[in-house]
């Protein structure tokens, strides 16, 4: 019997029941390749029509492909029907199909716009491999953003490997974490593999993997709280990206800063509202906008 | 108004390198004043129906700037580090935000 991948998050596709998507005018898609995930997202006249996200894999265009295909799957739409698309995300440049590429830092800030309204204007997005800082404006524009050079530690991948190392599957890590009597001090390394055999030197003092699982969720949300004062959080404050997910990162988070995340659990009860996939919402956005400009309606 | 900061730590402190998009007119005088091709010029994503051309930190120096800057940083007694003094439009700043040791 092959052992149980803790790391390993669902994959899934969804399509909106209710739309009659050949009876939208423009058709767009947006297209997110991350270091860890591949999203689609495809809208009819700018709402939520299909989506998808799956583990990215060794080729970006394959990734791609098969993340829209994914997201077409069942909705009797091709890909010829879809207007205009855009790639996103570390792999942009690399979604064959797409007519323009845009940096995810834009489509992220968009994105949370759509998926939170218009009185969003600090956004951090917690990615597979990286955190990004952004401010932005009611219509979703970005204004500040920042970026530093901190790998892995702090992001996705990096919980994938600690879900792992302590057999919880990934999606319990956030409740888990806070079943500790005291929350316990942060994890110190900042380097993922440092991390790793840090918290194998607790287990091995006797520490418990929830008092581990709460040592690391502090450290990650203290580094990116780092992060978000230099741009100066302003409220409406919303997290995207996979760890957005992640209750045991957003409440710390949340704690140190002293400023609660709008409405974090939105996309557990409509999955359009998934924050992993604000990257690609805004890019689907932006085809919207960039074709009715090509079509000259903009 | 937008400001781009990139930013990388060494054992020294917190470093910033930042980006007024809109003093930014593409000209890349920048990009020929670096010794480490860290900079590129690329379509200003951020404002894609009227943005035109903006300075960018490539996509693979983002994570190893300490290295790549670390030969001109404002540290380094030299002075402001090329790419803020190539910019004719003052659109770029090279600082350190905060030394070892404080909060960074």
């Amino acid at each position: 019997m092959a052992e149980k991948e803790f790391w390993r998050w669902p994959e899934y596709r969804h399509t909106t029941p209710g739309i009659n998507w050949r009876e939208g005018k423009v058709i767009s898609a947006g297209v997110d390749i991350g270091s860890v995930s591949s999203k689609t997202a495809i809208m009819v006249d700018g709402e939520m029509f299909a989506q998808s996200a799956m583990r990215t894999g060794s080729s970006s265009p394959d990734s791609a492909e098969r993340t829209m295909n994914w997201a077409l799957e069942d909705t009797g739409m091709t890909l010829k029907d879809i207007h205009y698309i855009v790639g996103t995300g570390y792999g942009r440049v690399n979604v064959p199909f797409a007519h323009k590429a845009i940096t995810e830092i834009a489509c992220h800030a968009r994105g949370a716009n759509y998926v939170w309204g218009p009185t969003v204007r600090t956004v951090l997005d917690m990615g597979g491999q990286d955190c990004k800082a952004i401010r932005c404006d009611e219509r979703g524009k970005v204004q500040n953003f920042l970026m530093n050079d901190k790998c892995a530690a702090g992001t996705g991948r990096g919980m994938e490997v600690f879900a792992d190392l302590l057999s919880v599957p990934i999606e319990e890590v956030g409740e888990l974490s806070f079943t500790v009597d005291e929350e316990p001090p942060p994890v110190s390394s900042t380097c993922v593999v440092f991390a790793k055999s840090e918290a194998v030197g607790m287990l091995r003092s006797g520490w418990s993997k929830e008092k581990v699982l709460a040592a690391y969720c502090r450290a990650m949300a203290h580094r990116v709280v780092d992060l978000l004062n230099r741009v100066g959080v302003e409220k409406d404050f919303v997290i995207t990206g996979g760890i957005a997910k992640n209750i045991g990162i957003v409440q710390r988070i949340e704690k140190e800063l002293g400023i609660k995340a709008l409405k974090p659990d939105k996309w557990r009860s409509d999955p359009r509202f998934d924050p992993m996939l604000a990257g690609a919402m805004g890019a689907a956005l932006f085809a919207k906008a960039l074709y009715e400009r090509s079509k000259g309606q903009g | 108004m937008m400001k781009a900061n990139y930013g990388y730590a060494d054992g020294s402190g917190q470093y910033y390198i930042t980006l007024d998009t809109d003093k930014c007119d593409g000209c890349g005088d920048c990009v020929r004043a670096c010794p480490a091709s860290v900079l590129e010029i690329v379509p200003n994503e951020f404002d894609i129906i009227d943005g035109g051309d903006i300075m960018s930190v490539r996509e693979e120096h983002r994570k190893k700037l300490k290295y790549s800057c670390a030969p001109c940083k404002p540290t380094t007694g030299g002075g402001e580090p090329p790419c803020v003094t190539a910019c004719p439009h003052g659109a770029i700043t090279h600082f350190l935000s905060s030394a070892k040791g404080q909060v960074m």
